[in-house]
């Protein structure tokens, strides 16, 4: 016996030790530290009912460690219990305290359920419209005119209307910062409502298995200032500016509307992520951050970077091309 | 078609060279052979000893899987086991255990326990039982072939459209989900029918069923589970074959069909399919607690309520696998009421272990150690799973981490637990022999700390933000450490496993004798008969008195039960060689069908049907047996 | 256990569960009937979701016939009866009526058998095939399953006839007859279904 007990404070420790290691996930990325109202009201509830359960817990350990110690065989001790059929009267509070208390929890759940699935009023929310590809996000704001890929930008404190859509598998759309996650499903427009209350940059996932890219479907969101996000719908509007005809841009440019535009200007039947403005955004594929080297890796490669991605090799320019094309691509302001 | 002669050929001639030439003999030696005997047996004993090992096979196939999983997700950007390859690990890792590993493992101790714990001397179809295991055995082969033949399936245990399309899914890799799981779904199913009959037709007299053993009872409710869950899972997996091989559009939505269809078939058999797999180990726990305890179990009616009740409410709360679908408040809001539901049931069950051992004397054997780890490890999957039911919380947890560890807290913490108490306790019931009480206390203490080592920091990986069956994940953003804790884990239920892999050998060559009453403790009648049972059980169908039949009479200060008829012949059933036949052309019609060659599925099917006609035109009215009186063998 | 022996001398009303193997049967055929309902439910549910996307295909108000299929569901409701009478020839030991009985049963079933393939033929030429829709594969899948039932049951029922003639009337065929009389009832009911929730629900739209 003296074995088991100090197995079971190993055992202890190492649970505690495991929490202490646990508490620091990301600001950007954690649902325990949430920055809009909706992953707020998922937090309450997740921390209401932890409470609930902790205690339902707590009671049902300490009778586990009493009974366990209090009548276990003792040596040399060989008694015969008593063979009782029941208890009606423990069985009922057993019964009815766990309803009251699961009562306790239904009521703000059904209550935050159907708080969250209202839609806002549309005059003061911004629409974006989320289409999830295999392995990547595309986004349209239709108040705005502009059509944008794995980066969205919404601004801070006002509601924000996603309207979801999917075209090949399914996928599922999780800013776990922000809030509780809605799927992308074929065939159906789904919607869910977030808001930022601090500006600041917040990651998304794809939660869905969709194939051989899933992990790394990324995306991000930035939740700008009222001020700044005017700005960048502004920019976006903007046409790109035009390259001088005999700069190594301008053959980059050449090179792109020969090797690229196809897909990734949607003539294609093959969709890829619109490059509009390419230059701003801070990954490569949502995934790589954004330098020369990582287009460089990604161009030549992009199967090495993320597995089962359309995008095909482009590993058949010569390096003056390359240069030329990634230039062009990092003009795109 | 040429390579399956070729092997059938290789197959006779190999027989023949190790029983020692082909000759006018030959069949009849093989015949008698050891093996023929294993594979044409109707006996439920047998049948439960073959589910045995061909659980515990698959389970060792599944946990490997889980341990390459955990080594690719050791460090960020590891690139052992990435993108395609990741993803059949994760599909074959779940549906390996899910259906060729926790199921089998369940339907081994059902057939070697239910028929003796009500006093029955055999299944009501045992011709039904050898065909079930067989098709268990071959769409479980079938689905792991896969590794060889073309890719593993990719899509996640859950199999869900769009991505198990042939667009997305290119290859046979889901085909052989589809088959193999068909296969072994029609298994499960005939398997489930027999148990029910069993229960309700061959009970001894006396044995009503306020008296069965709890076991028998979760045994009963699981196989009513099965019959009604899986027919939807054929279902779905029919209509997906038609979708992958014969060009319709049940779930392509460019065609007007629908993805959401095929979730909602897949969770009607899904969730109830969760029950069919815990409610087992409940049934296990409760005997071994109330042996280990030496007390009667703690109210025993409400036992039973609350086993029926979770049954039932399991066909009532699928939607909570899809929360996120977009179904609306309202569907969200009255399944996830349905949903805690389910808390109340499972909270009296657990609060009358506890009091069964109060007041009890505890004996910490391996079984009991089991039991006693069980609980606090599923009360905390209960708990997440309260959570989980939530639907505004839920959809932060869904697919994510924490849905991860709470699964695997429930069937691992639960049904596996549960699996491994059942395992210890009525092995020497199945092989009268003792497994090692050390060496189970290792296997024990190792695997329980491993497990938690691997499952409890998965909680908070989820709620970090880790999306499950990624194969890789950021630095810096807190999940590197949590996921070292997490492979580390593993090694602990590695350990644990090869224990228990140990004992297994070491006792099946040096092990103990064992009793008839082989703890000591026994309270209901499988203890009363010698370890391992004679063929026909019982010599003298008991009279039982009360529940816990021989606890009764033990108190009554019997040592055997009182019989309910006199010595006489014993009819048995003759052993069959038409379920293996009838499997493998299952076996062949589904390879047929994988590889798109029409006909060998026709030549597996024409099998198929020989065996339906052989089966029917049989009237094979088995043999008598002449039992040793137990009076003079027994006793002296 | 069992008294196979015992039934040419002593006559039991109900010869199907005679035995302890002819209850289990009985029992065991009604629970497969459980499962058996629950796969036509799902493909009910899956044809109900699927029902109205027929694409540029036919809808189910232009294709379906009334007509024919009124003449299959009777063809099928009047071989549940036959059936019926041959039980009760089977209980009263009169082989050649339950055989009679039997054969007409047959041929009833038959009969729905090539109206339907009839009816598949003049739809599939209507350009409503398995892979024209989602309607189309839901609308096969559900009808074609049934169909499939029809056909397994009519060889069924036919190797029973063979047996019978071999054997005869005994507490071993007898359950075996049972069943596969219930089987059919089981189908003529699913029909009824199919009838209402196809047909008629199609034509209403």
């Amino acid at each position: 016996m003296e074995r088991l007990r100090i197995w079971r404070i190993g055992l202890l420790i190492s649970l505690v030790t495991l929490f202490l290691a646990g508490c620091s996930g990301d600001p950007s990325l954690s649902v325990l530290d949430p920055k809009g109202s909706a992953g707020e009201i998922q937090l309450n509830l997740i921390y209401w009912s932890l409470i609930l359960m902790t205690v339902v817990f707590v009671i049902v350990i300490t009778i586990f460690v009493y009974v366990l110690v209090r009548y276990r065989k003792r040596k040399g001790k060989d008694i015969m219990p008593e063979q009782v059929h029941g208890s009606t009267k423990l069985e009922i509070i057993w019964t009815v305290i766990p309803i009251a208390a699961l009562i306790a929890l239904a009521i703000p759940t059904v209550q935050y359920t159907f708080e969250l699935a209202e839609t806002p009023p549309a005059e003061d929310t911004v629409i974006i419209d989320v289409t999830g590809h295999q392995y990547w996000w595309e986004f349209k704001y239709p108040q705005y005119g502009i059509t944008t890929a794995q980066e969205a930008h919404i601004p801070v404190g006002k509601k924000v209307l996603f309207r979801i859509h999917g075209e090949d598998v399914l996928h599922s759309f999780w800013v776990p910062s922000l809030g509780g996650k809605m799927d992308v499903v074929p065939g159906r427009v789904n919607t869910m409502t977030l808001d930022a209350k601090q500006p600041g940059m917040y990651q998304g996932k794809c939660a869905e298995l969709c194939g051989s890219g899933h992990a790394l479907m990324d995306f991000k969101v930035f939740a700008d200032k009222q001020g700044d996000f005017d700005k960048w719908t502004a920019s976006m509007k903007q046409p790109v500016a035009s390259v001088s005809a005999t700069s190594s841009e301008a053959n980059g440019e050449k090179i792109f509307k020969q090797n690229c535009i196809g897909c990734h200007a949607g003539v294609s039947q093959i969709k890829a992520p619109n490059l509009n403005k390419f230059a701003t955004r801070s990954t490569i594929a949502g995934i790589l951050p954004h330098n020369e080297q990582n287009l460089k890796i990604w161009l030549k490669n992009p199967q090495a970077v993320k597995p089962g991605t359309l995008m095909p090799k482009i590993d058949y320019l010569n390096k003056d091309e390359l240069n030329d094309l990634i230039k062009y691509l990092d003009s795109r302001k | 078609m040429a390579t399956l002669i070729v092997l059938l050929v290789l197959v006779l001639f190999l027989a023949a060279i190790f029983t020692g030439g082909y000759n006018r003999q030959f069949l009849e030696r093989m015949r008698n052979s050891r093996t023929w005997d294993w594979l044409t047996t109707v006996d439920h004993k047998k049948i439960g000893i073959l589910y045995l090992m061909g659980g515990l096979l698959f389970f060792l196939i599944g946990g490997l899987e889980a341990i390459f999983m955990r080594l690719q997700l050791f460090a960020p950007g590891n690139d052992l086991f990435v993108g395609r390859t990741f993803n059949e690990l994760l599909t074959m890792h779940g549906t390996t255990m899910i259906f060729l590993a926790a199921m089998p493992l369940i339907f081994a101790i059902m057939n070697a326990v239910v028929p003796l714990q009500i006093g029955a001397r055999d299944v009501a179809f045992p011709f039904l039982n050898a065909l079930g295991f067989w098709l268990f055995f071959f769409g479980g082969v079938l689905l792991n072939l896969s590794w060889i033949f073309g890719g593993a399936p990719d899509a996640g245990w859950t199999s869900y459209t769009g991505l198990a399309l042939n667009q997305y899914s290119p290859g046979p890799g889901v085909d052989f989900y589809v088959l193999g799981l068909q296969i072994a779904g029609i298994g499960t199913l005939i398997g489930g029918l027999n148990f029910i009959v069993t229960i309700i037709n061959m009970r001894a007299p006396g044995m009503t069923f306020l008296r069965l053993p709890l076991f028998t009872w979760t045994a009963f409710v699981t196989s009513g589970l099965v019959l009604f869950a899986f027919p939807a899972f054929t279902v779905a997996l029919l209509l997906l074959m038609f979708d992958r091989l014969f060009g319709s559009n049940f779930f392509d939505h460019a065609m007007g069909g629908s993805t959401v269809i095929w979730e909602h078939l897949f969770w009607i058999f899904g969730h109830p399919e969760v029950y069919i797999v815990i409610l087992p180990a409940f049934g296990i726990m409760s005997d071994v607690i109330s042996t280990f305890s030496k007390k009667r179990l703690f109210g025993y009616n409400s036992m039973v309520f609350a086993t029926v009740l979770i049954g039932f409410l399991g066909f009532m709360v699928w939607v909570h696998h899809m929360f996120t679908v977009g179904l609306g408040a309202i569907s969200n809001s009255v399944f996830a009421v349905a949903t805690m539901a389910i808390a109340v049931p499972t909270g009296i069950k657990v609060f009358n272990w506890l009091f069964t051992m109060w007041g009890g004397e505890i004996q910490f054997k391996t079984p009991m150690l089991w039991a006693v780890g069980f609980i606090p490890t599923f009360v905390i999957g209960g708990m997440t799973g309260v959570m989980l039911a939530l639907p505004p919380a839920d959809y932060q947890y869904q697919d994510s981490y924490f849905v991860v560890a709470h699964f695997h807290y429930v069937l691992v913490g639960g049904t596996v637990f549960g699996l491994f108490a059942g395992i210890y306790y009525w092995w020497p019931k199945m092989f009268g022999k003792m497994l090692n009480e050390s060496l189970g206390k290792w296997h024990f203490w190792t695997f329980l700390i491993g497990f938690h080592l691997t499952f409890f920091p998965q909680h908070f990986l989820g709620l970090f933000g880790m999306p499950r069956r990624v194969f890789t994940y950021q630095t810096n953003v807190g999940l590197e450490r949590l996921n070292e804790i997490s492979t580390i884990g593993v090694a602990g239920m590695l350990i644990g496993t090869i224990f228990f892999l140990v004992n297994i050998i070491y006792t099946l060559r040096k092990g103990p004798k064992a009793e008839a009453d082989a703890w000591g403790l026994g309270r209901t009648l499988e203890w009363s008969i010698p370890s391992p049972p004679p063929e026909y059980n019982f010599a003298q169908t008991p009279l039982v008195r009360g529940f816990d039949a021989l606890w009764v009479e033990k108190e009554a200060g019997n040592k055997t039960m009182t019989p309910a008829e006199p010595l006489g012949s014993i009819h048995m059933p003759s052993p069959s060689y038409i379920p293996i036949m009838m499997s493998l052309g299952f076996f062949i019609a589904g390879f047929g069908f994988i590889v798109r060659g029409i006909p060998a599925a026709v030549f597996g099917l024409i099998i198929v049907f020989a065996a339906l006609f052989l089966r029917s035109f049989d009237y094979d009215r088995g043999y008598h047996v002449e039992p040793e009186d137990p009076e003079k063998g027994g006793k002296e | 256990m069992a008294n196979h022996t015992d039934s040419s001398t002593e006559m039991p009303n109900h010869l199907e569960t005679a035995t302890f193997e002819g209850k289990n049967k009985v029992l065991g055929f009604w629970l497969f009937l459980g499962a058996e309902t629950v796969l036509f439910a799902c493909l009910f549910g899956t044809y109900l979701a699927l029902r109205n996307q027929s694409l540029d295909g036919p809808t189910t108000q232009e294709l379906f016939d009334l007509k024919l299929v009124a003449l299959a569901t009777a063809l099928l409701l009047t071989s549940s009866l036959t059936s019926v009478l041959s039980m009760i020839k089977m209980n009263e030991r009169n082989m050649k009526g339950m055989i009679t009985w039997l054969v007409i049963t047959l041929a009833l079933g038959l009969g729905f058998l090539v109206l339907e393939i009839y009816e598949f033929l003049h739809y599939v030429h209507e350009g409503h095939t398995f892979m024209s829709s989602a309607f189309g594969s839901s609308f096969y899948a559900l009808v074609g399953t049934h169909g499939a039932h029809v056909t397994f049951g009519i060889i069924w029922i036919t190797t029973l006839i063979i047996q019978v003639l071999k054997r005869g009337i005994t507490t071993e065929t007898a359950p075996k007859l049972f069943v596969s009389s219930l089987y059919w009832h089981f189908i003529d009911v699913v029909w009824v279904f199919i009838f209402t929730l196809v047909y008629l629900l199609g034509k209403v739209g």
